[in-house]
């Protein structure tokens, strides 16, 4: 089987990579580019844990064929903080102990931003409603919902 | 938030805030490395078979096709691994036996349920391994099979093992069947207590099977080398257990396997066994190279966890005043395809909130064709729970009663006797439905299509083996290891409780999780124990270089140690008579460390008693919507005694995340099963866990009432939360609709159609 030679862009760089043709996104990301931090938690596009952006579309990378990334840019977790200094959201899922286990972190973060870019003044129901898509098994949601809050509030100078 | 701290012994610095945790960042920038992150040179993809059947013999497997695929390293089934005696081992409660559990790892006469492992492959890519897997020629003979509890203990139900007799009966059956086992635990005198009772319900309920859910599917990464030494990468809530498990399923010394924890990504109960790992290093043993294993979300619901599903009768006697005089149930609990489900642990905890004077749990732990049970968040309580705690809503409407207070009437304190021997060592119950009976929200009034729904629920909490070392750098900096897994911010609360104890700042202390060869024995984190028993560990190991620290200063001051006292992160000399010596700060004694004596360390190991249960008690709000009889939760209060907060915000995060699993729990989640028996929702859009839209803000009060056997008064947070959410949104509908539900899930259709009169 041939594989596919894929040149895109990922958290503003240059990448390339070789594919086969039926390969989730996903699975190039994590065991041929080695960016452990997407995560896969069921693979059929139901948890977010995958979540990056695909030419500033939300999607879950598990749905999405690596074929399809070609000239595209993807953006993961691996380039939401810029140095060493961490994304508003970052930091607040910190700070409202918005993590427990941790798995889903990262595709909560992706999802948060991406809403905050189109709604920068979401109110909580807002937020839990464009959050739907993600799932959290250990928090019950609700320190989540206050750190996306609390970073649209910082994030609008409010 | 109303937090009540009772008999506060000092003040305290730092437990009891809300630090960043150590292992934040790596957690939020994607670097954090779980189970699924690791990758070695050379590492081959394995790949597990699964029977389609809910109930075959398995007559003949060839591997002959899959072997000889290019790519195809190993292909190993059931008979590659080593056999085990049939024996029970360890604690009643806990009992393993791995004559079964080989078995669930890898079938061998019989594939028992859809999901089982038949055969498993390495290969040097995935596709490749799943190429080998549709190679494998199994010839099944199918039998039939049986799902449901009830089914399962008829007399003509198809049997999973011919030679099963129950056992806790005597005499012993003459007879096999899938109940494996009778428990019952009395007190009083039944028949009398009845007699006494003014007003008598007894109802019966179902439960489904439901899984823990984690996020992070199963998987792991094994080494094993040309001289039997072993590494292993897992994610697991124990790497000590894992390790255990793994050398004794496969004839290993434990010391020549050696267990990396890697970040776990959510476990709640499922992830304190081995589905992966010892397949994974038989694997690697038989190749030569390392094996990932990696199991798929369908793989993770149908053969892992999930707890048990159940049917139950409860029967409670109360008098007119609100004294409960007798209760008497049975418990019927799945145990999936092997025995040992948690109804011994329904049994003790279905009245142990509350004195009554006549009581017996009756429990059967019956196989079926579902995949063996795992742990689950208090596993049993909350089932136990739903039957009791609706029991006792009917009764107290019955009676005129709140429900609160006839539970507050009822509550068990220190000295109360408990079901099965030793009597509560502790209060914290009556704290916690005073606290809700306060609470302003109680009395909001309702509207239309509106009910409010009260439970309360025990858990047992857990103490046990802990180890934990303490290094002070030549800086002054801390660095403490323990070998518990951290699965939802404990390494901040050992970090917190080390430098309370230090007397320095948090941010100066480094808290980790240390391999199986670099720390001593830790039990699981699991059963709401390692605030607590890890925690001692941690604090002794503090205390005991405090003591070393003090012993250098005396040393410098030529001076008694008796005469040197350490008080907020300094030695000082206890009464200046002795010398006016400055105080000596732990800096300025780790600086002079390698002349005073060497390396400042300490390790601290324990087995901790001593622990005290978690209550809890809940009141949900709900609106049901008559049209659909779906289900909205309105309001949520959970009052919990957690003993004392260790990490403000984490301890809150669990109740939250507890009482929302128990909302799943209640209103959508269950196994749901073909004819066939196959599974027909193995993936999270037909499993349906709850999201964010689905919830309203879950208001926590946190009870203080100090454990005195743990320096800083810790109870267990992580489990008693979910035991009251079932029933308490029963008793809730109930008073929305006026139709009681006594099945789980309480789903639109099911509930719409107690409207509907069906």
């Amino acid at each position: 089987m041939s594989k596919h030679h894929i040149t895109a862009t990922i958290n503003g760089d240059p990448a390339e990579f070789l594919c086969e043709p039926q390969q989730p996104l996903l699975d190039v990301l994590r065991d041929e580019l080695h960016m452990t931090g997407t995560k896969e938690g069921c693979g059929t596009g139901d948890c977010g844990a995958c979540s990056v952006m695909l030419d500033g579309r939300l999607v879950c990378s598990c749905l999405v064929l690596a074929v399809e990334a070609q000239g595209k840019t993807i953006d993961t977790i691996e380039g939401m903080a810029n140095g060493d200094q961490l994304h508003v959201l970052q930091r607040k899922f910190l700070e409202h102990a918005a993590l427990q286990c941790g798995i889903c972190t990262p595709g909560f973060l992706i999802a948060a931003r991406a809403l905050l870019e189109r709604n920068p003044d979401p109110s909580e129901e807002e937020v839990r409603f464009w959050l739907a898509g993600n799932l959290c098994r250990c928090t019950g949601y609700q320190k989540i919902i206050e750190a996306v809050l609390d970073a649209a509030k910082e994030l609008r100078g409010a | 938030m109303l937090t009540k701290t009772m008999n506060p012994e000092k003040a305290l610095k730092l437990v009891g805030s809300s630090p960043v945790r150590p292992d934040g960042v790596p957690k939020v920038t994607g670097l954090a490395v779980y189970g699924a992150d690791t990758s070695l040179p050379g590492m081959l993809w394995g790949k597990i078979l699964r029977s389609p059947h809910a109930h075959a013999r398995i007559k003949s497997i060839n591997t002959s096709k899959a072997a000889a695929l290019p790519g195809v390293k190993a292909v190993i089934t059931g008979a590659d691994l080593p056999d085990h005696k049939f024996e029970y081992v360890g604690p009643e409660r806990v009992a393993v036996n791995y004559w079964h559990m080989t078995r669930n790892i890898m079938a061998r006469e019989k594939a028992l349920y859809e999901g089982h492992a038949i055969a498993a492959v390495a290969a040097t890519s995935p596709a490749i391994a799943q190429h080998a897997l549709e190679l494998i020629e199994v010839d099944y003979e199918i039998l039939p099979h049986v799902i449901d509890v009830d089914a399962a203990m008829q007399a003509d139900a198809p049997l999973l093992f011919e030679d099963m007799i129950m056992r806790g009966v005597e005499p012993a059956p003459t007879k096999p069947s899938n109940v494996s086992k009778r428990i019952e635990f009395a007190v009083g005198d039944i028949e009398a207590g009845f007699a006494q009772a003014d007003e008598i319900v007894e109802m019966t309920f179902k439960t489904a099977a439901v899984h823990q859910g984690y996020i992070e599917p199963h998987s792991c990464v094994a080494r094993f080398g040309a001289d039997g030494q072993c590494e292993l990468w897992s994610a697991s809530q124990g790497h000590f257990v894992v390790r255990a498990y793994t050398a004794k399923l496969l004839g290993m010394d434990i010391g020549s396997l050696l267990v990396h924890p890697a970040e776990i990504g959510g476990g709640f109960g499922g992830k304190t066994v081995v589905y992966v790992e010892p397949v994974a290093v038989a694997l690697s043993k038989k190749t030569g190279h390392p094996v990932k294993i990696m199991m798929s979300r369908e793989d993770v619901l149908k053969a892992t966890g999930p707890t048990s599903g159940s049917s139950m009768k409860v029967k409670i006697g109360v008098t007119k005043d609100g004294k409960i005089v007798a209760a008497d149930s049975t418990f019927n609990f799945q145990a999936g395809a092997f025995p040992g489900s948690p109804v011994m642990n329904a049994c003790m905890c279905a009245y142990a909130c509350y004195e009554i004077p006549n009581s017996r749990a009756v429990g059967f732990d019956v196989v079926s064709n579902r995949p063996k049970s795992a742990a689950y968040r208090a596993p049993g309580s909350p089932i136990s729970a739903f039957g009791v705690e609706s029991v006792l809503d009917v009764l107290a409407k019955k009676i005129g009663m709140d429900p609160l207070e006839l539970r507050l009437k009822n509550a068990v304190s220190a000295g109360s006797p408990t079901a099965w021997g030793p009597k509560h060592a502790h209060d914290g119950f009556k704290e916690t439905i005073e606290a809700l009976m306060k609470h302003p929200a109680y009395k909001t009034p309702l509207g239309k299509n509106q009910g409010r729904g009260v439970a309360s629920g025990f858990w047992f909490n857990g103490g046990g083996e802990s180890a934990a070392t303490v290094h002070v750098n030549e800086d002054g900096s801390v660095v403490i290891a323990t070998g518990s897994m951290d699965v939802g911010g404990s390494r901040a609360s050992m970090a917190l409780m080390a430098a309370e104890t230090l007397g320095i700042p948090y941010e100066k202390v480094r808290s980790t999780v240390a391999d199986t060869a670099s720390i001593g024995y830790n039990h699981v984190t699991g059963g709401s124990r390692v605030t607590y028993a890890t925690g001692i560990a941690v604090v002794d190991a503090c205390k005991k270089v405090i003591d070393d620290m003090r012993s250098r200063a005396a040393m410098t001051w030529d001076v008694s140690i008796d005469d040197v006292i350490w008080e907020d992160g300094h030695a000082r000399v206890a009464d200046k008579s002795t010398g006016d010596h400055a105080p000596l700060s732990l800096a300025a004694i780790a600086a002079k460390r390698a002349v005073t004596g060497g390396p400042i360390v300490a390790e601290a190991a324990v087995n901790a008693g001593g622990m005290a249960p978690g209550f809890g008690t809940q009141f949900f709000d709900v609106e049901v919507d008559p049209e659909t009889g779906h289900t909205k939760i309105l309001r949520v209060v959970a009052a919990q005694d957690v003993g004392r907060a260790i990490h403000h915000d984490y301890c809150e995060g669990q109740i939250q995340g507890g009482v929302v699993q128990g909302i799943g729990w209640a209103l959508n989640e269950e196994y749901i099963y073909d004819k066939e028996g196959r599974l027909s929702n193995a993936g999270f859009l037909d499993y349906r866990i709850p999201v964010a839209s689905d919830l309203p803000h879950i208001d926590v009060v946190m009870v203080e009432v100090p454990n005195p056997n743990h320096p800083f008064g810790a109870k267990g947070v992580g489990e008693v939360n979910i035991v009251p959410p079932m029933a308490a949104i029963a008793n809730a509908i109930e008073q929305a609709t006026g139709k009681r539900m006594t099945s789980l899930p309480m789903s639109p259709p099911k509930v719409l159609a107690a409207i509907d009169g069906e």
